[in-house]
């Protein structure tokens, strides 16, 4: 039960990406992201610039084609919602092979897909280079509150826990023969989800108790991270501040 | 003689719904000694436990470690004297690293640098699990998250360590790794437990407790000796288990 979807996320690996500080890649995360959603839709080349950069990262940290695309499958229910707008729009029309589509609903479908993969792929070239733990650091490094850390850590410290919890609890309901064909048979399960929130919710209180054994007071320490030098900051901002010139090139050609 | 590390006197505890958890308990525990607290499920030995280190305070009685009696001003004071592991380690360990939740205890203490690392790391070899330090502790097994716990106890430098159930859930090999480090110890120890051959081979001391009372309290291979005893506290050795027969 070593649940290793928490690690499935990170790919392990010596490269440059991966030896730069999680702060500093945090932060050029958010400054890329915000580039990326600040472009004008119309200016499509931007987003192709953009799409390339983060694939040499991706390439550079060695995370492969396939790592890739399997983490980016999230999107889909994104997708196809977004897929849905070209109908749903009103406006002008065009006809493609023969269908009425909405001409605004076409670049809303457009800017919907392209900022969002974009923004997944920064995510997944990011947790791909960096392990929890130091993704923890960073947000610390980077002033975001401790209670908000700690709020983190302890989601994805004790998801593996309850998931496996769900994971038993299924297992046993399938060894009496509870075998759902239809969705009629998905009762015990919601039950069983309400148990599980019980249980967490005990636990919640055990784990307490044992912080407080250990001289918890209701301030929890700081996790200490090494700092960031000049060089890893210019590195690591070097790709944002890149697509921000892209950005403001994408506003200046309209 | 020396000033007892744990002196629990008359203490007494009722449940919110009147329930009775404990009646009147006598405990000492003397610096260096390794105790097993044995009873039946129910017998009380979690609500005693958790009033050595003030998750419960006293309704009547008082509670005392290494001279230090149990107030709410003492509290921080005596959660470091009393180090408790609890049954379940994923309930103990909620940090991102092995490392990280070992230091937890120390940095609630104020420790900091090279301090807090050399404490850390004597903590971390003493279980033998200095290997692990910068995994997480969802990839660990059972045995190695339950010696982990143990590290993030003994990182506080307590007084006593109180082990409850340390063996439950633990195969062979695990249960036998686990024997052999807290062997090493020389801290005081506190074993609550079912598992009767690992406090014959822990232990000198036992104590039974049953109803909320203590009701034996002696030489452990005495105490498992005697079969009514044990049988009226619904406490069995193991099929075929026999005491002084080689353990």
């Amino acid at each position: 039960m070593a649940g290793g979807h928490v690690h499935a996320l990170y790919r392990h690996g010596d490269t440059l990406i991966h030896g730069l500080p999680p702060q500093v890649k945090v932060a050029a995360a958010f400054l890329f992201i915000f580039a990326v959603v600040a472009t004008p839709k119309e200016a499509w080349w931007a987003f192709v610039i953009y799409a390339s950069t983060l694939l040499s990262l991706a390439t550079a940290a060695r995370l492969g084609r396939r790592f890739v695309a399997t983490r980016m499958l999230i999107e889909v229910p994104f997708v196809l919602a977004a897929l849905l707008f070209p109908f749903v729009g009103g406006g002008a029309t065009v006809s493609v092979l023969g269908l009425e589509l909405s001409r605004s609903g076409l670049w809303d479908m457009w800017n919907v897909l392209a900022k969002a993969t974009l923004g997944l792929l920064t995510s997944v070239v990011l947790a791909g280079t960096t392990d929890i733990p130091s993704m923890l650091r960073g947000f610390e490094k980077l002033r975001v509150p401790r209670v908000l850390t700690a709020i983190m850590g302890f989601m994805i410290r004790y998801l593996d826990v309850v998931l496996g919890e769900f994971r038993r609890m299924r297992v046993a309901m399938h060894s009496r023969g509870h075998n759902p064909r239809s969705l009629a048979g998905i009762g015990p399960y919601a039950r069983s989800a309400g148990l599980i929130f019980i249980r967490s919710y005990e636990r919640g209180e055990r784990v307490y108790l044992a912080m407080a054994s250990r001289g918890y007071t209701g301030h929890m320490p700081s996790v200490n991270g090494d700092d960031a030098g000049i060089s890893q900051w210019s590195a690591g901002l070097a790709v944002p501040a890149f697509a921000w010139l892209v950005a403001a090139m994408a506003w200046w050609s309209l | 003689m020396s000033v007892p590390t744990i002196a629990v006197t008359d203490l007494a505890f009722d449940y919110p719904d009147g329930t009775a958890a404990l009646k009147s308990v006598d405990l000492h525990i003397h610096p260096g000694e390794t105790v097993a607290l044995l009873g039946p499920n129910g017998a009380g030995k979690t609500t005693l436990i958790l009033h050595l280190n003030g998750i419960h305070m006293p309704q009547h009685g008082t509670v005392a470690v290494s001279g230090l009696q149990l107030t709410k001003d003492n509290m921080p004071e005596i959660r470091r004297r009393v180090g408790v592991v609890f049954q379940d380690p994923d309930d103990q360990l909620f940090m991102p690293t092995v490392r990280s939740d070992v230091e937890f205890g120390p940095r609630n203490l104020g420790l900091e640098g090279a301090e807090l690392d050399t404490r850390v790391d004597s903590a971390l070899d003493a279980m033998e699990v200095a290997d692990l330090a910068d995994r997480p502790p969802n990839h660990l097994s059972f045995g190695q998250k339950r010696r982990v716990a143990i590290a993030g106890v003994l990182a506080m430098e307590p007084s006593i360590i109180i082990l409850d159930e340390p063996t439950s859930n633990l195969d062979p090999a695990s249960r036998r790794e686990l024997a052999m480090a807290l062997k090493t110890l020389d801290t005081t120890q506190l074993v609550v437990t079912h598992d009767l051959p690992f406090a014959y081979q822990m232990c000198e001391r036992a104590v039974v407790m049953d109803h909320g009372e203590i009701v034996a309290n002696g030489p452990t291979p005495q105490l498992l000796a005697d079969d009514s005893l044990l049988a009226q506290h619904r406490l069995e050795l193991p099929y075929g288990f026999v005491i002084g027969a080689g353990s």
